[in-house]
């Protein structure tokens, strides 16, 4: 039996209102737009790419993972080291990853999936953009997972 | 004078054009992509994660009383705003900066999937396995559908994906993104070695 207490905490804000602006919103919007053009230009949307990978054939994936992660841990890195403040005044805070059985059963659940549809979450709605229109169908599937891992929680690990 | 600047210009943007609609490699793409994390905590103090715009859409569109879906997703919008993004840079990257010649896949994996019937290595994603008149068939219902069950169900289960554990956790020392992130790829390798042969063979 879980608790739901590993709800969403909410960043601290001072003015919930000013967070739901369209106008702070939009930025967002933008990076992603970006992040979607590099994710199909490095072809890390392509289920090749994965196969690649799986199939230990290819570096490329590997190259474009393993650069990411040092990226983000220099600048995670320098963000805490020089007390960086977000945008928004907020002291920048990231919350500590808990550990849980699931991580092991989904992450080898979610491990078969992306073997077979050769994309994460991200890659999905980037392949929908860039014109491959039935995976509109994979993303409906991946919401039905989600759905039913809501409804299925508490009988699980 | 003012010709040559033309010529020049041009030029530029030729050879610009050329370079954007070239394969970017991972030198360029990894460190983009890692950018991402500081650029959302500076934003406004998100962390970097992308299966959860799929729960907020569940909490949006069909809560149906389940508790894991009572919350207020409308706080956490700027996650939807995130991977419309997604979707509209695919759509410009496709459309504006799509390479016009094949993939070029490495050539072990290229003749192990013809040897699996795989003939078409045009685009990012083989028209054989992934098309609307595949879906109805068992190897696309498991590739697509059952696959994407698997991508929504796995990915809240570990509470993340490659997005949140790999890049996102990976990159705050999190032990547990880590095992997480390890048992990605042992599905993965598990899947493809196991698994698929069988399953490109229906």
């Amino acid at each position: 039996m879980k608790t739901e207490s590993e709800e969403f905490i909410p960043a601290v804000s001072n003015d919930p209102k000013a967070r739901l602006s369209l106008g702070s919103l939009v930025p967002y919007a933008i990076v992603g737009m970006f992040f979607g053009i590099v994710f199909v230009k490095a072809e890390i949307v392509s289920w090749f790419r994965i196969q690649e990978m799986f199939r230990l054939e290819s570096f490329h994936m590997y190259g474009v993972i393993g650069s990411a992660v040092l990226t983000g841990m220099g600048s995670v890195f320098l963000l805490k080291r020089l007390k960086v403040k977000a945008l928004t005044g907020e002291p920048i805070r990231i919350s500590d990853k808990v550990f849980q059985p699931g991580q092991i059963y989904g992450g080898l659940l979610f491990g078969f999936g992306w073997a077979l549809t050769g994309a994460c979450p991200g890659p999905l709605f980037a392949q929908i953009g860039a014109g491959y229109s039935v995976v509109l169908i994979t993303l409906v599937a991946a919401l039905a997972g989600t759905w039913t891992y809501g409804a299925l929680r508490r009988y699980l690990p | 004078m003012k010709l040559s600047f033309q010529i020049k210009t041009s030029v530029f943007f030729r050879l610009l054009m050329e370079w954007l609609t070239q394969p970017w490699p991972w030198y360029v793409a990894g460190p983009l992509i890692g950018l991402t994390v500081p650029i959302l905590l500076l934003l406004g103090n998100k962390t970097f994660g992308i299966s959860s715009s799929l729960r907020h859409i569940c909490a949006a569109c069909l809560p149906a009383g389940i508790p894991f879906f009572q919350y207020d997703w409308k706080k956490e919008s700027w996650n939807l705003f995130f991977v419309g993004g997604v979707f509209v840079g695919g759509l410009v990257a496709g459309t504006f900066l799509s390479n016009p010649e094949f993939i070029q896949i490495a050539p072990a994996t290229k003749q192990a999937l013809a040897a699996q019937h795989v003939t078409d290595f045009r685009g990012l994603i083989p028209e054989d396995l992934f098309s609307w008149s595949s879906l109805t068939t068992l190897r696309g219902f498991i590739l697509m559908v059952v696959g994407g069950f698997l991508v929504g169900f796995g990915t809240r289960w570990a509470g993340g994906c490659t997005s949140g554990h790999a890049i996102m956790g990976l990159s705050n020392l999190q032990w547990p993104s880590l095992v997480a992130t390890v048992c990605f790829m042992i599905g993965g390798f598990l899947m493809t070695w196991l698994g698929l042969p069988w399953i490109l063979s229906l």
